[in-house]
C-alpha cells in the first residue's frame, strides 16, 4: 500500500476529515454557542451586537461543514451511505435547523416589529440549540456503537439514534458550544453586555464541567472498549491528559479576563476531544454492535488509492489557499463589533 | 407510492428549488463586477449605488442558494447511498474540489463583499467582488463536472460485482473533461449569466417605467443588455454544441429530445409538437430533415431513433421531455429576438422610448429561470431509466434502509420549509427594490455602541 510520510493514503485521509471536521466544531461551534445563548440577552440592541458579533464569518465557518461532507463523501463513500441513509431522520432534522439558522439570522433584522424579531430570535435560538445536540449525537452513536448489519447497513430503527448516551453526549456538546460562544461574545463586546456575556460564561462552564465529568464516568463504567487502548498504550494516556488540562485552563484564564487565550484554549479542548475519540476507536470508525466484521474502518471504507491521491493533491493545493483567506477576513473584522448600515 | 417514485420527486424538488438560486447569484456576481468595475475606472458614485444596491440583492440570493445546495449534498448520502458508494470514488474528487476551491473562495471572500464597504479600500473590495463571483462559477464547474461524468462516464473502471461494484477512477482528467463536460458548463454558466442580467433589465425597466431613479436605471439596463445580447447569441451556439454531443454521446436522450421514433435516412426536426407514444408520431410543425442536418450537416443522413433501443433503456416520460427541451430552446430563441431589438433601439437613441418594450422587459424575467429549469429536466428526465448512464440503473441507486414514510415525512418538511423560504424570498427581493438604490448620503453610518445609543428603547 502506497504510503507518504510513512503513513497510507485511507489513513491520511481520515486525518484531513479529523481536521475538518475540528475547523468545523471550532469554528461553526462559537456560532451555535452564541446563538444557544442568544433568548438571554433581553435589550434589542444587545441581540442586534450579540448577531453582528458572528455576522460576517458564521456563513465562512459553515462552509467547513460543506468540506467536510464532501471530504466524507469522496474519501469514504460506503461511510457516507451506510451513517446518512441510517440516521435518515436526524440527519433531516440537522438540515432543517441548518436553513432555520441562516434564515432567522439574515431576515431577523430586516423588519422593525417586535413578534418579527422575537420570530426570529427564538427559531436563531433553538436551531442553533438543535444543531448542536443533533452533532453531539451523531458523535456519541459513533462511540456507542450503532447497528449495522450485512454490507454495513444499519439494521436498526431510527429512534435508536436517540438512545441516552447519545443524548447525554449531544447535551455534553450543547454545553461545550455555549461555553466557547460566550468567549467569543467576550472577545467581541464592551460595556454593560460584556458584563451580562461574563455572568453567562462563568455558568456555561459550570454547565459544561458539570456534563463533562457525567459523560466521563458513564463512559468509563459502560463502554470499557474505548478505553482499553489507553490500558495497553500508557502514553496514549496523554491525551486525554491534556483535554483536562486545557479545559482546566479555561477558567484560569477567564478569570484573569484573557479572553483571546481562553479561547484558543477552549477551541484547543475540543481539538483534543475528537482526536481522543478518534485514538479510542481507530481504525474502526462506527463501530456495529451486531458483529465486529460489520465495523465501518478507515480501509474497507476507502476510496480507491488513485482517488485518494488525488484529492491529497487537491488538498495540498487548495488547503492553505482556504487558510489564507479565512486569516484575510477575520482580521478584515477584527476588534469589537460595530454596527453600521451594512450590518444585520 | 415507492420509495423510488419517492426520492427522485423529493430530489427533483429541491434541486429545482435550489437551482432557482444560483443562477441569479451568478449572473448578479457579472453585474456587480462589470459596475463595480465601471466606478473603478469612471470615480462615477452612480456606479457604486449600483454596485451596493446589487450587492443587497445578491445576498439575499446567495444566502438561499447555500441554505438550499446543502441540503443537495448531504442527499446523496441520506436518499441515494448505493449511489453514492457506486460513485464516491469517482464522483468525490470534483466535490471535494468544488468544497476547497470554489465555496471556501466564495464564502471567504463574501464577507468584505457585503460588510466590508466602509472597512477596507475600494481596490480590495473590488478583489472581493471579483472573488466571489469566480467562486460561484467555479463551483458551477464541478457540480456540472460531476454531473456530466454521470451523463457520460469516462476515465474510470468498474472494481467488484453486484452489490459491491463501483466505479473507480483511473484518470483525472479524463474524468474532468468528459465527452460532455465542456459543452454543459459553458452551457450552464450562460443560462446563468442570462438570468442575472434579465433580472438587472427587469428591475431597472421597473424603475424607469415609474419614473424612479431614471438616470442611474439606464446606465444600469445598458449593462444588462450589453451581457444579456451577448449571451443569448452564444448560448445558441453552446446549445447546439451540446445537442449535437447528445446526439453522439447519448443518442437515446436525443431521439426523446425530439421524439424521433424510426430510424430513417430523414430525421425531422420540429418547432413545437405533441408527442403520441401510443401510435409513435409527433404532431406538430416540422423541418423535413431538419434533425439530420443539424448534426450531420446532410439532410439525409440517419438519426437512431427511440425503437432501436430495448423498451427499458428509454426514458418513461418521453413527451414531457419534448416538452421542456422545445420549451427550452424556444425561449432561447426569443432572447436573441428581444435582446437584438433592444440593441436596435439603442443604437437608434430609442431605447428606453416604447414603454410597451420596458413593460416586455419587466415580465421576461421568469422566462430565463423557466429556460434554466426546462434544461435541466430535458437533461436529467432524459437521462433515465439510467442514474449513471448505460452503468447504474435508477432504482438500484437507493439507500435500501430508508422507508417510504421517511421519505415522505422529509419531503413534507421540505415542501412547507421550502415555501416559506420562497415567500420571504420574494418578500425581501419586493422590499429591496421598491427601496430602491438609495443616496449614501442621507444615511448616518457612524457606527452604534451599546451604552452610546439607544435606539430601540
Ligand atoms: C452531480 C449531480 C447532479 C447535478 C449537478 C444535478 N443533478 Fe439532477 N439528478 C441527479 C444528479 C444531479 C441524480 C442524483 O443522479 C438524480 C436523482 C435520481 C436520478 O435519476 O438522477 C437526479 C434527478 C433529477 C431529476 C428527476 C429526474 C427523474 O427522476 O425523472 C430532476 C428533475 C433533476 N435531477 C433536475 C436537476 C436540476 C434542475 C439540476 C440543476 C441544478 C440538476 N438536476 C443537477
Ligand atoms: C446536486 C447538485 C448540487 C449539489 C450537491 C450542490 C451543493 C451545494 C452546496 C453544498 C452549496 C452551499 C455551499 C456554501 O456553503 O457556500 C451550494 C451552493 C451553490 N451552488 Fe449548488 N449544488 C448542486 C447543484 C448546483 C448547480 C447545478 C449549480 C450551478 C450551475 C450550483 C451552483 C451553486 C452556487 C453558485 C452556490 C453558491 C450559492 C449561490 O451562489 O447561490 N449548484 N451548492
Ligand atoms: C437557444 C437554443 C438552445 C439550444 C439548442 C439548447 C440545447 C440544449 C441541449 C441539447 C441540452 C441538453 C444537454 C445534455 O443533456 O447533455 C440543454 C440543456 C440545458 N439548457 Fe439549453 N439550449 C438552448 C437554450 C437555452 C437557454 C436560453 C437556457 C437558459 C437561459 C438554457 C439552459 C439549459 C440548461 C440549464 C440545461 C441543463 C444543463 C445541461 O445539460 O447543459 N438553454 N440545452
Amino acid at each position: 500500500m502506497a504510503t507518504f510520510l510513512g503513513i497510507d493514503y485511507p489513513t491520511l485521509w481520515f486525518l484531513v476529515v479529523g481536521a475538518l471536521f475540528s475547523g468545523y466544531a471550532i469554528l461553526d461551534g462559537f456560532d451555535m454557542g452564541a446563538g444557544a445563548l442568544h433568548l438571554f440577552f433581553k435589550k434589542e440592541e444587545s441581540r442586534r451586537i450579540a448577531l453582528n458579533a458572528i455576522g460576517p464569518v458564521w456563513g465562512g465557518n459553515e462552509v467547513w461543514l460543506v468540506i467536510g461532507g464532501g471530504a466524507l463523501f469522496a474519501g469514504f463513500p460506503v461511510l457516507y451511505g451506510a451513517m446518512f441513509s441510517g440516521m435518515y431522520i436526524p440527519f433531516m432534522l440537522f438540515l432543517a435547523s441548518l436553513i432555520f439558522r441562516a434564515i432567522s439570522i439574515e431576515f431577523r433584522s430586516k423588519e422593525k416589529m417586535k413578534w418579527w424579531r422575537n420570530a426570529w430570535d427564538i427559531s436563531y435560538n433553538i436551531s442553533s440549540i438543535l444543531m448542536a445536540l443533533l452533532l453531539g449525537v451523531v458523535v456519541g452513536n459513533v462511540l456507542w456503537g450503532v447497528e449495522l448489519g450485512p454490507n454495513h447497513e444499519f439494521q436498526g430503527h431510527w429512534l435508536d439514534f436517540l438512545n441516552p448516551y447519545a443524548l447525554l453526549v449531544g447535551l455534553t456538546t450543547v454545553a461545550l458550544f455555549m461555553m466557547h460562544g460566550a468567549i467569543y461574545l467576550a472577545m467581541k463586546t464592551e460595556g454593560k453586555l460584556f458584563i451580562k456575556v461574563n455572568k453567562l460564561l462563568n455558568r456555561s462552564i459550570i454547565f459544561f464541567v458539570v456534563t463533562y465529568s457525567i459523560v466521563t464516568i458513564v463512559t468509563l463504567i459502560y463502554l470499557p472498549h474505548l478505553t482499553d487502548r489507553m490500558v495497553e498504550n500508557i502514553a496514549l494516556l496523554g491525551v486525554p491528559l491534556l483535554a483536562f488540562l486545557s479545559i482546566a485552563n479555561v477558567p484560569r484564564l477567564v478569570s484573569k479576563g484573557k479572553y483571546v487565550l481562553a479561547f484558543i484554549f477552549s477551541a484547543l479542548t475540543m481539538s483534543f476531544l475528537l482526536i481522543l475519540v478518534a485514538l479510542e476507536l481507530y481504525p474502526v470508525m462506527v463501530m456495529s454492535t451486531v458483529d465486529p466484521i460489520y465495523d465501518i474502518t478507515v480501509y474497507n471504507a476507502a476510496s480507491s488509492e488513485n482517488a485518494l491521491r488525488i484529492m491529497l493533491i487537491i488538498t495540498a493545493i487548495g488547503g492553505p489557499l482556504v487558510l489564507m483567506y479565512t486569516v484575510f477576513v477575520y482580521r478584515t473584522f477584527w476588534g469589537k463589533v460595530e454596527i453600521d448600515e451594512t450590518s444585520y | 407510492m415507492d420509495v423510488e417514485i419517492l426520492s427522485r420527486l423529493q430530489f427533483a424538488f429541491t434541486i429545482s428549488f435550489h437551482y432557482i438560486y444560483p443562477p441569479l447569484s451568478i449572473g448578479i456576481g457579472l453585474m456587480m463586477v462589470l459596475m463595480e468595475g465601471m466606478y473603478m475606472r469612471t470615480k462615477d458614485k452612480q456606479y457604486e449605488q449600483l454596485a451596493r444596491f446589487w450587492t443587497k440583492i445578491f445576498a439575499i440570493t446567495f444566502g438561499l442558494g447555500v441554505a438550499t445546495g446543502i441540503v443537495m449534498e448531504f442527499e446523496f448520502g441520506t436518499n441515494w447511498a448505493a449511489y453514492s458508494r457506486y460513485v464516491g470514488d469517482v464522483f468525490g474528487s470534483a466535490l471535494a474540489a468544488e468544497g476547497i476551491f470554489a465555496f471556501a473562495l466564495e464564502s471567504g471572500f463574501l464577507g468584505v463583499l457585503l460588510f466590508g464597504w466602509n472597512r477596507v479600500k475600494p481596490i480590495v473590495h473590488f478583489i472581493a467582488t471579483i472573488g466571489v463571483w469566480l467562486g460561484s462559477m467555479f463551483s458551477a464547474v464541478w457540480i456540472v463536472v460531476a454531473n456530466s461524468w454521470q451523463q457520460t462516464p469516462a476515465g474510470f473502471t468498474i472494481v467488484g460485482e453486484g452489490l459491491s461494484a463501483r466505479a473507480e477512477i483511473t484518470d483525472f482528467w479524463a474524468m474532468v473533461f468528459n465527452p460532455s463536460s465542456v459543452d454543459r458548463v459553458l452551457h450552464v454558466w450562460i443560462g446563468a449569466l442570462i438570468a442575472g442580467a434579465f433580472l438587472v433589465m427587469s428591475v431597472h425597466a421597473w424603475y424607469l417605467l415609474k419614473g424612479r431613479y431614471t438616470v442611474i436605471s439606464k446606465k444600469a439596463f445598458k449593462i444588462a443588455l450589453s451581457v444579456a445580447a451577448i449571451m443569448s447569441i452564444l448560448q445558441l451556439v453552446t446549445g447546439h454544441s451540446s445537442a449535437s454531443g447528445v446526439a453522439e454521446n447519448q443518442p437515446a436522450k436525443l431521439a426523446t429530445f425530439e421524439g424521433h421514433y424510426n430510424s430513417s435516412d430523414q430525421a425531422d426536426l420540429y418547432l413545437f409538437g405533441w408527442v403520441d407514444h401510443e401510435n409513435q408520431k409527433v404532431y406538430g410543425p416540422y423541418v423535413p430533415g431538419g434533425l439530420s442536418f443539424l448534426i450531420h450537416n446532410d439532410f439525409n443522413t440517419e438519426v437512431k431513433g427511440l425503437n432501436d433501443f430495448p423498451e427499458d433503456e428509454i426514458p418513461d416520460a418521453i413527451n414531457a421531455v419534448f416538452q421542456f427541451y422545445h420549451l427550452m430552446v424556444a425561449f432561447g430563441v426569443y432572447f436573441i429576438g428581444l435582446t437584438l431589438l433592444g440593441v436596435f433601439l439603442w443604437w437608434r437613441g430609442k431605447l428606453f422610448d416604447h414603454r410597451w418594450l420596458l413593460w416586455v422587459f419587466v415580465f421576461s424575467v421568469i422566462l430565463p429561470q423557466l429556460a434554466n429549469q426546462f434544461g435541466w429536466f430535458s437533461a436529467e428526465m432524459g437521462r433515465q431509466p439510467w442514474v449513471v448512464y448505460g452503468l447504474l440503473r435508477t432504482a438500484d441507486a437507493l439507500s435500501v434502509v430508508v422507508t417510504a414514510n421517511q421519505v415522505v415525512f422529509s419531503l413534507i418538511m421540505f415542501t412547507l420549509i421550502y415555501a416559506l423560504l420562497f415567500v420571504l424570498f420574494l418578500y425581501m427581493l419586493n422590499k429591496k427594490i421598491q427601496a430602491g438604490p438609495y443616496d449614501e448620503s442621507k444615511i448616518d453610518n457612524s457606527p452604534i455602541q451599546e451604552g452610546m445609543v439607544d435606539f430601540y428603547k
